[in-house]
């Protein structure tokens, strides 16, 4: 299972068993197809995009594109976007940590332990159709709470269709948060010796203290860093959105399709060139802050 | 870590009384959502019949066949390219050119920074080559597959490579005068075989749920034909919906067995 999550494990950079570095170019010939290859599906299409930022319809370098970035659609969408990210990482951060103490609680060898991190890796990976077609069936009209609450309570549970817009979005986005959350924040979790508790106890602290004193500052990192891990998961996003929003485009990555898919209009395709950019740069800032917490946090607890 | 409380009996009732209740308020948050795909798709709309001609129709209605067979022949095709993508090289990596350790696990992690919206967004000129040269076919998202399942392929067989001596048995398998074909099909693989699986069953559940780069590539794998079933035949495509995320939790499941099992005999 560890092998989903992103934490796990960086890298492991071992040092190289062979001495003293020979300056020979044969043997890095046996390189080139996997460089090859991923600089054809990988570097190539992100240059595209970022030289695509920079052009008009004719070719030629144009910074019209990325000043639409910053007119009233496009910042609504990255708005609207943040908004999701933030609130859906925010959600998941916290009720994903408690599950993932409530999982930790259990024997490791428990039915409960290993069930839970199971379904977490599927719920956490698994596309995103499966979760907005879930919800749509719960939520949505006709759905099954709809019909549970309408009979209990009277209440119209799909009332001006929240579900489609962006507190719905929070609450199918927070569906796989929270189990993405368990799987990078468990092995941390799991790092907490209780040795350190038997010898902050042994100086007479009491439960609360071990917390907020030792517990709390340790995993701070950690818990951010997985919070930033969650955050650029929820601003990539695609699928659950798109199953779940047909038309009109509240986030960034629909603003994308319906640039995509627009052709007629000229120059959208530059259009979405200079939006998958605006994407990148975020999440690159927020994955590199996440390495970095992450080498912070690798010091107390492996 | 020790996540009882200590103390009286009665503080130690109430944590653990608290605990089953939160544990179970998860689980309904969890279930609830598949138990509604499971009412949708086998209710007869109107009326509080129950039939599984949803699920029959799973494997009548030519699209959905189609879509479930190009899915799986994706999705093996996927794990077949990643592995003779990345086995050699890692392997190659580690035996001539540990320098380069850093860099391939750089390129190989990058699909996490790199979205695959981006990627599609920018993959127009690579795809009209790939187009040209082999085809206008499904099966050639087998590229962006690879690339996309690449992080956590390169963790899974990296964890496997980590915990045998590579250099060891190369050498040994070089001196007795066998080839590098050889060294990686008959002497590397067997030994990380367990990665291997690994790798293979992360990448089969990705492709098997891909959305993102099939729809807005006018592709029409399972997840894309369960959103256009969606519009005109919901039960079907709920049906199919709850379908594969159980297909992807048992092979998930084999996978965490396997892990058990091996670490256990270790």
């Amino acid at each position: 299972m560890s092998a989903l999550a992103p934490t796990a494990a960086p890298g492991t950079a071992e040092p190289s068993p062979r001495p003293g570095p020979r300056l020979r170019v044969g043997p890095a010939i046996g390189l080139l197809p996997f460089l090859a290859f991923i600089g054809v599906f990988l570097l190539v299409p992100t240059v595209t995009v970022a030289v695509g930022a920079f052009q008009d319809e004719s070719g030629a370098f144009s910074t019209e594109k990325v000043a639409a970035l910053f007119e009233e659609t496009a910042m609504r969408a990255l708005r609207q976007s943040l908004l999701l990210s933030t609130f859906s990482a925010a959600l998941g951060a916290v009720l994903g940590a408690v599950l993932a103490y409530l999982i930790l609680a259990a024997p490791p060898t428990s039915l409960v332990r290993r069930v839970a991190t199971a379904v977490c890796g599927v719920l956490a990976q698994f596309g995103g159709v499966t979760l907005a077609f879930a919800w749509i069936a719960t939520l949505g009209f006709g759905g099954l709470l709809t019909d549970l609450l309408a009979d209990l309570f009277g209440l119209d549970a799909t009332g001006s269709g929240w579900l489609y817009e962006l507190p719905g979005l929070v609450l199918v986005y927070t569906y796989f948060q929270i189990p993405l959350m368990v799987i990078v924040f468990l092995p941390a979790l799991e790092g907490l010796r209780p040795q350190w508790r038997e010898a902050a106890v042994g100086l007479g602290a009491n439960t609360w203290q071990y917390w907020t004193k030792v517990a709390v500052p340790l995993l701070r990192p950690a818990f951010l860093g997985s919070a930033l891990l969650l955050f650029a998961n929820a601003f990539a996003a695609y699928a659950t959105a798109a199953a779940l929003v047909s038309q009109g485009a509240p986030i960034t990555p629909l603003l994308i399709r319906a640039a995509l898919s627009s052709e007629v209009i000229l120059g959208q395709a530059n259009f979405a060139y200079a939006l998958a950019l605006q994407m990148v740069v975020v999440v690159a800032i927020v994955m590199g802050l996440y390495a970095w917490l992450l080498r912070r946090t690798s010091r107390w607890l492996g | 870590m020790s996540a009882a409380l200590p103390g009286a009996g009665a503080g130690r009732w109430v944590w653990s009384a608290t605990r089953v209740v939160l544990l179970l308020a998860f689980g309904v948050f969890f279930a609830l959502p598949m138990l509604a795909l499971l009412d949708f798709s086998t209710k007869v709309p109107g009326t509080e019949e129950r039939t599984g001609e949803a699920w029959s129709q799973l494997l009548r209605d030519p699209a959905m066949t189609e879509a479930i067979t190009t899915s799986l022949l994706l999705a093996g095709l996927t794990v077949v390219g990643m592995l003779v993508l990345l086995v050699p090289t890692m392997v190659w990596v580690r035996l001539r050119v540990p320098r380069a350790s850093r860099l391939v696990e750089f390129l190989c992690l990058l699909p996490l920074t790199i979205p695959a919206l981006v990627i599609v967004v920018g993959i127009k000129n690579v795809y009209a080559w790939v187009n040209y040269l082999i085809g206008d076919s499904a099966l050639t998202l087998t590229f962006l597959y690879v690339v996309l399942v690449l992080p956590y392929a390169y963790r899974a067989l990296d964890s496997a490579l980590s915990s045998i001596d590579t250099t060891t048995l190369a050498e040994a398998a070089r001196s007795l005068g066998a080839s590098w074909f050889t060294v990686i099909v008959r002497v590397v693989l067997p030994n990380i075989w367990p990665g291997v699986v690994n790798a293979a069953f992360i990448s089969v559940a990705l492709v098997l749920g891909e959305f993102t780069v099939a729809s807005l590539l006018n592709y029409d794998t399972l997840p894309v034909v369960i959103v256009l079933l969606g519009k005109s035949d919901a039960p079907l495509s709920m049906a199919a919906a709850l379908g594969s995320i159980l297909f992807a939790a048992l092979l998930l499941l084999v996978m965490s067995v396997l892990d058990r099992r091996r670490s256990t005999r270790r």
